[in-house]
């Protein structure tokens, strides 16, 4: 059995989600599902057009916080990879913000495992979002229910 | 021990990161948060509502009764808004 690889990036440039989805099936012929979700910038909501985001992110934390989360998932579910990317900098409406890919023998493992990456991401991953609008630039507030979803993947 | 400060914590103190040595008798996360509330009126801005202020030592989340003995870096933050 060949084991599984964990691609995790934080970086500013943009990325081609066809192409990473390629660099995690490369090769390989026991994959029979691979889940992608795409977080990307929005233009703002309801009244409130925002012209960009910006991204703060505490380096050394989020690669050990992201890597723990991958390691988890890879032992919680049988997957064959993953791969988290997350930019970070300024990042304009119709962006990407972050990838997560799974891959796996059958669909159950990839959808499951690619709901908890991103629950985690928006719950607990040390970055910072600012936006920039009318009034300026501001900090956006979490949300309480990012919480709660991330809290339902815990084991009882 | 380092301390390491993010987002509008950071805007408010004005810096991103120093070197502190907190008496012996500062001995949580809490207590530490309350000790550099007290420094100046930067730091009391920013930790003006400790319920809302986030921690990691040595780079994984910590509740605020977590003890800091040890810890080369400690960090303060607002809640998360990755993803």
């Amino acid at each position: 059995m060949m084991t599984g690889a964990v691609n995790i990036r934080i970086q500013e440039a943009d990325f081609d989600v066809a192409r990473e989805i390629a660099a995690l099936t490369q090769g390989r012929k026991d994959i029979g599902a691979v889940v992608s979700f795409s977080g990307i910038c929005r233009d703002g909501e309801g009244n409130e057009a925002i012209s960009a985001l910006t991204l703060e992110h505490y380096p050394d934390m989020a690669e050990a916080e992201i890597g723990r989360h991958a390691e988890s998932a890879m032992s919680r579910w049988p997957l064959t990879g993953l791969t988290v990317i997350h930019r970070v900098g300024r990042i304009t409406p119709g962006e990407n913000i972050v990838l997560v890919l799974t891959a796996s023998a059958h669909r159950q493992a990839a959808f499951e495992a690619a709901e908890f990456l991103m629950d985690y991401l928006k719950a607990n991953a040390p970055f910072w979002k600012s936006e920039e609008g009318a009034k300026g630039k501001s900090w956006i507030e979490a949300r309480d229910h990012d919480d709660a979803a991330a809290a339902r993947w815990t084991k009882s | 021990m380092k301390v390491k400060y993010f987002a509008w914590v950071r805007e408010r103190i004005g810096k991103a990161e120093e070197t502190i040595e907190p008496p012996a008798d500062v001995r949580t996360v809490g207590e530490l948060i309350g000790w550099l509330a007290r420094r100046g009126e930067t730091y009391a801005y920013a930790f003006e509502t400790p319920r809302v202020i986030r921690a990691a030592i040595d780079h994984a989340h910590v509740k605020s009764d977590a003890a800091i003995s040890g810890a080369r870096e400690i960090a303060f933050f607002p809640p998360m808004t990755g993803g």
